[in-house]
């Protein structure tokens, strides 16, 4: 935790709760019909994206599967657009075009929210291909799910990420299920990052629960693969509290199960670790949660008084 | 003016976008060290480098999303298909990435990269290696299809797809990389979505495209022999689709047969000619005709796969049919 200081972890544990807060109003939302379509969220899942994104910089680039909304915010996207795009407005990041499940930043290299299950992968290993050709120093981080493992796409982005000396961090987000199916029934070899070895790239395992865990060992990982332009395979594993996606019951797996990862919560384990160094009361982490309930709140008012998109919208953006 | 072949038309298309752009850059199976699987890059290697002319290991689905993800960085990859026929394999990165990535980001991140290759069938390969996917990928909006059948507008469209800022499908064809024409010495382009009248006519209107216009051409020779004048209209890219061009030679002769080297069904045809029948409908003076493939996998046996193709006998009875002539 030392090795964090506190302004970081003040920083990284509002991202946090940042994330937790927008995925709960989602669900409201999407309750009240406000949001429709696809909807999956990150709930449980927080400290991978924040524990991972707080080491890019300007020059790297990031992106991921229909499990989108965290990354963005955690980069610093405003709740406000985001949440506008979820409820399909024109103020949305996307223009009320992509939805729960393709959020982007242009700003951020942030490359979306892809709804192709490991489609995305070999597009983050074109992003590092890009700062390979224009020499730009950047890396990027393409995570996936537990359940893409067995895509053709990851395989083959690996092959030549390896082949080609492309700085990409691959995380696969095993929350242990690719929507209803386990990991035991799905993939042969059930610790992803050994088949790093299959493709001569360094393999890891982290445990996405800890937040201060994630942050420090991924410091390390990310200045070495700017270092080395070698891509690295990291085998995250987290978990999921809701369904695959809004309309998944999770007959799947027992509410024991369910329990036992929530009482293990990556936030409630970060702010207790936080106490013990002094770094925060346990009022002033309720007066942090309130603030932040508060710009979630903003967010949703934002989304629910903002326009539809405008019907020519539908036509444009076709061909740039 | 220099004839040159089709395959060298390409070549120097492409090379000459290398030479004006550092951004572009050429990626495929075999296309640096083995100089190309039909020598359309041949000596790139040596002029640029292996850092520009990428060969790649046999992975369409991999290569394919890499292109996507580096155009959306900024470069403008030229991803080469040593045939159409293996895109299938990366489909979804075509599809649901290159197509869809810039209206679903909202306008945020376009795809500039040309996918290329050779398109429908070869000699004698068979079920698998024959496929004319035209109609597969205009059918999906964000994705322009050209299908050149010259050299000169192989160059002129290459180069303009390279600088054009979307996804661009590019169908070339085994046959047609060995035949010539002549190709101006100066650069010139050639504008997406214009067709060309290869040739001149009064009587009937074949609209064809790729190799189908040479095809159609011979049929025309034949024709002209028995004193019937027909006018071949090449769209020269699928989508965006040149209809006014096609519809004025329609309006001209009344009569129009179109011929397609892939299947009738949902075909390339099929949309011409409704578009005809929407706009043309008082002029013409026979329904519109298709000669397009048969409807089964391309067979290995010669005798087998020319009566599966749409060869020159069936244009030839078919442009006879509209004009009610025996």
């Amino acid at each position: 935790m030392k090795s964090i200081g506190k302004k970081k972890a003040l920083e990284m544990l509002e991202q946090m709760l940042l994330c937790r807060r927008f995925e709960e109003a989602c669900l409201k939302a999407y309750q009240q019909k406000f949001i429709t379509g696809f909807c999956h969220t990150y709930i449980g899942q927080e400290a991978v994206a924040v524990g991972t994104l707080n080491h890019l910089n300007e020059n790297d680039s990031f992106v991921t599967s229909y499990r989108c909304h965290a990354q963005g915010l955690v980069k610093g996207m405003s709740a406000r657009e985001v949440m506008a795009e979820m409820y399909g407005r024109i103020t949305g990041c996307a223009r009320g075009k992509g939805g729960s499940m393709h959020v982007f930043s242009k700003e951020l290299n942030y490359l979306g929210g892809h709804g192709i299950v490991g489609g995305q992968i070999p597009v983050g290993t074109g992003a590092a291909f890009a700062s390979m050709y224009n020499e730009t120093g950047g890396v990027n981080i393409t995570y996936f799910g537990d359940g893409a493992s067995g895509q053709g796409t990851f395989h083959e982005s690996l092959n030549l990420a390896s082949l080609w000396d492309l700085p990409v961090i691959y995380i696969c987000e095993n929350n242990r299920y690719g929507m209803g199916t386990a990991t035991t029934r799905a993939i042969a070899n059930e610790n992803i990052h050994e088949q790093a070895a299959g493709y001569g790239m360094k393999g890891y395992e982290l445990d996405g629960q800890d937040l201060a865990e994630v942050y420090i060992k991924m410091k390390k990982i990310v200045a070495e693969v700017r270092k080395t332009s070698r891509p690295v395979l990291i085998n995250m594993n987290t978990y999921r509290y809701k369904g695959h996606s809004v309309s998944d019951a999770g007959l799947y797996r027992t509410k024991e199960e369910v329990k036992c990862y929530m009482d293990n919560d990556c936030i409630s384990k970060f702010n207790a670790q936080m106490q013990e160094q002094g770094w925060i009361t346990e009022e002033e982490y309720k007066a942090l949660d309130k603030k932040i309930k508060e710009v979630i709140k903003d967010a949703v008012q934002f989304a629910e008084d903002s326009p539809w998109p405008p019907i020519e919208e539908a036509s444009q953006h076709v061909f740039a | 003016m220099p004839v040159i072949e089709y395959r060298t038309a390409l070549n120097q298309a492409i090379e000459e976008e290398m030479n004006r752009d550092e951004r572009v850059f050429v990626m495929g199976e075999e296309v640096a060290e083995y100089n190309g699987a039909y020598k359309v890059t041949k000596g790139l290697l040596d002029k640029f480098g292996p850092k520009r002319i990428r060969d790649t290991p046999i992975t369409e689905g991999g290569f394919s999303g890499i292109g996507v993800g580096a155009a959306m960085m900024g470069l403008r990859p030229i991803v080469e298909y040593m045939s159409w026929n293996f895109s299938l394999v990366a489909i979804d990165q075509i599809v649901s990435n290159a197509a869809k990535m810039y209206y679903m980001s909202g306008g945020l991140f376009n795809v500039p990269i040309v996918f290329r290759g050779a398109n429908g069938a070869a000699a004698q390969v068979s079920s698998q290696h024959s496929h004319n996917l035209e109609s597969f990928y205009a059918h999906i909006p964000g994705l322009i299809v050209i299908t050149p059948s010259t050299p000169y507008d192989a160059k002129g469209l290459l180069k303009s797809a390279i600088r054009n800022d979307n996804p661009v499908i590019f169908m070339e064809n085994e046959f047609l990389y060995g035949t010539t024409g002549e190709v101006p010495e100066e650069e010139y382009l050639i504008e997406i979505g214009k067709g060309d009248i290869k040739r001149e006519g009064t009587d009937v209107t074949i609209c064809a495209h790729l190799r189908q216009v040479l095809i159609a051409q011979e049929a025309a020779d034949i024709l002209a022999k028995e004193g019937i004048s027909v006018e071949i209209v090449d769209p020269r890219t699928i989508k965006p689709l040149d209809i006014d061009l096609i519809a004025q030679s329609v309006k001209k002769t009344k009569r129009l047969v179109i011929t397609e080297e892939g299947h009738q069904i949902c075909g390339i045809g099929s949309e011409i000619a409704t578009q005809i029948h929407e706009l043309c409908f008082d002029d013409l003076d026979h329904p519109v005709v298709r000669v397009s493939q048969a409807e089964n996998p391309l067979p290995y046996a010669k005798n087998l796969e020319a009566e599966s193709l749409p060869g020159v006998d069936k244009i030839v009875a078919a442009v006879k049919r509209v004009l009610y002539k025996k």
